[in-house]
């Protein structure tokens, strides 16, 4: 018996080996923030260099401001998609009050496919829609009469944050008011009768049932999207970035890109890299151990 | 049951219900009908910007003109390779490993559960990434694209779900001489269809979305995905300009039918959202039991 459980794992193995080739060798390379990195040449003891690199970063006050606004992008970005949360709830509870079921159905799947595309498609979406020249609505504003030329609403610097969170609403509303359909198809109907015949309307039940039902599920959505909170996605900002709206689009992850990959700043990139990972541990864990305080289960 | 009728109050939310889910509907689909319509009317007509609801001039040549042009007849290649391949690689190794570990007599069981769980966490920041893909020769390498085959989120819903299977059916197939791996694909595969169509439909749409790791991975242009080819056009008119100068596109005198920039974006963009609208209406209850299986806990 003890055998067979060996031969299993010799099975394993190779997974074993690929995953810690993978996942596991990658933290290893940690270890360039103590050297004078650069792409091209080996991390060989005369490029080692201890702690400069920190020194460095924090000594750089342009540096320090870009990061402090990077920072600033990426909490807003997180916290005002965190604010769209209930949207996709009162989403799920105001569809399932429509009767006519082939409308409720063709709704749902129309709403959802945007959250199954690219953020480059989006994108070129964004652009065939919003152009300057040749998108959607300013040619047929141009064409109403009401502008002369089109506006540059892709460029623009301003309302940066609402325009990112507007897509991302549109990108992911339908399909995040699946979670809370099935979560309604649980509610007890029973209650509804009840509730029917003690004479509460439509918006009483809706209020006194349906809400504090989808409430926990909400309350998951939000435990998930804190642990989250300092990874607001590469590459949604990446696509939409450009030289108008670059400093209120740029986020951490991007951030690390423009400076590591597309810039010569390899050692930021990876210290902001190995920063973002502690805290998003801690934040992985504390919201967990707020979800085992308020409902005495976990969600990871 | 009865049924009151309807007040003043449940007529004026019904008319606004259907209203904004129709006009929310709408502005989910009308994009790529737009797109979609600008793509099969005549060229000049679109540059013109005449084309806004209808098409007009209706032909198909911009979809046989883009793939002669070189670089997308061989992205899409790629692309396509890399859906299959990952697809179908992924789901083999993940249900296998899902089923290994999901053997109560396996030599520490827990550690390797906990071995493999514990990359949903471990992110060890782009540039260490980069450094290791290099280390390991996977830049500018195709195998790059589809070995990620253990996905710790897959991981959890498979062993959920093969731990779920009776143990009997096990025991019967190894009574019968059958060995692990025969009991594999002959009991738990095919068992296992409902949870391996979900991982399966959630991967090939990330596998053909994907689009970082050619931007970060890959100089070779040979390979190039359909995700990274639209980015550049989108970014930049030159390399559209690059690749019509190669193409004896100009050959082509008519105007309604002459290749613009314009014209082979959208027609990219077609190309690539091609299959998921087609495919998701068709594969949304996987998609749907996917989420609901997620929601479990693993």
């Amino acid at each position: 018996m003890k055998q067979k459980g060996f031969h299993l794992f010799l099975m394993l193995v190779p997974f074993i080996i690929l995953v810690f080739l993978l996942n596991y060798l990658p933290l290893y390379h940690w270890r360039a923030v103590f050297y004078n990195y650069k792409p091209s040449l080996a991390l060989t003891s005369d490029r080692f260099v201890g702690f400069d690199n920190f020194i460095n970063l924090i000594g750089n006050k342009f540096q320090m401001e870009r990061l402090f606004q990077v920072l600033a992008n990426t909490f807003a970005l997180s916290g005002l998609s965190m604010l769209t949360l209930p949207l996709a709830m009162f989403f799920a509870i105001f569809l399932s009050e429509i009767r006519c079921s082939p409308f409720k159905k063709v709704v749902q799947t129309l709403t959802t496919i945007p959250n199954f595309i690219s953020w480059v498609l989006v994108y070129s979406v964004a652009s065939s829609a919003f152009a300057t020249n040749d998108g959607f609505v300013n040619r047929l504003l141009v064409q109403m009469g009401v502008i002369d030329q089109g506006i540059s609403f892709l460029s623009s610097s301003n309302h940066v944050w609402i325009v990112q969170i507007a897509w991302y609403t549109w990108k992911s509303l339908g399909w995040s008011a699946i979670m809370y359909f099935a979560a309604m198809s649980n509610i007890d109907q029973e209650l509804y009768g009840a509730a029917e015949v003690d004479g509460a309307g439509r918006f009483a039940r809706i209020w006194h049932i349906t809400i504090p039902s989808l409430v926990p599920t909400l309350f998951v959505m939000l435990v998930l999207n804190i642990a989250n909170f300092v990874n607001y996605g590469f590459e949604q900002p990446f696509v939409f970035q450009n030289v108008m709206n670059q400093r209120y689009i740029e986020t951490l992850d991007l951030f690390v890109y423009n400076q590591g990959i597309a810039g010569r700043n390899q050692a930021a990139a990876i210290i902001i890299g190995i920063l973002k990972t502690f805290v998003s541990l801690v934040l992985v864990f504390s919201a967990n151990g707020v979800s085992k305080l308020v409902r005495k289960e976990s969600v990871f | 049951m009865f049924r009151k009728k309807l007040t003043g109050w449940d007529l004026l939310f019904n008319i606004s219900f259907y209203t904004i889910f129709t006009l929310f509907a709408l502005l989910c689909i009308f994009p790529f009908y737009y797109i979609f319509i600008n793509t099969i009317s005549a060229n000049d007509l679109s540059t013109k910007g005449l084309i806004l609801f209808y098409p007009r001039g209706i032909h198909f040549d911009n979809y046989l003109e883009i793939f002669k042009l070189k670089d997308i007849g061989r992205a899409t290649l790629v692309t396509v390779s890399r859906t299959v391949i990952g697809t179908v690689g992924t789901v083999l190794c993940t249900s296998f490993v899902a089923y290994i570990l999901s053997k109560k007599n396996l030599w520490k069981r827990k550690l390797w559960y906990r071995f493999f769980i514990i990359t949903m966490y471990l992110n060890a920041g782009l540039i260490p990434w980069y450094m290791n893909m290099r280390m390991l020769g996977l830049t500018n390498n195709f195998f790059a694209y589809v070995i990620g085959v253990i996905n710790p989120y897959n991981l959890v819903l498979v062993k959920t779900f093969v731990e779920g299977i009776p143990d009997s059916l096990e025991e019967a197939a190894e009574m019968d001489g059958a060995g692990t791996i025969t009991v594999f694909f002959r009991v738990i595969l095919p068992l296992s269809k409902p949870v391996l169509a979900t991982i399966a439909v959630f991967t090939a749409v990330l596998q053909w979305n994907q689009f970082m790791d050619t931007l970060i991975l890959m100089d070779d242009a040979r390979l190039t995905t359909l995700q990274y080819v639209l980015w550049q056009f989108l970014n930049q008119s030159s390399s559209i300009a690059r690749i019509l100068q190669g193409s004896g596109a100009a050959a082509i005198i008519d105007p309604s039918r002459l290749l613009t920039p314009t014209s082979i974006k959208m027609t990219i963009s077609i190309v690539v959202v091609f299959p998921i609208m087609v495919l998701y209406p068709i594969f949304q209850r996987y998609f749907v039991s996917g989420i609901m299986l997620g929601a479990v806990k693993g």
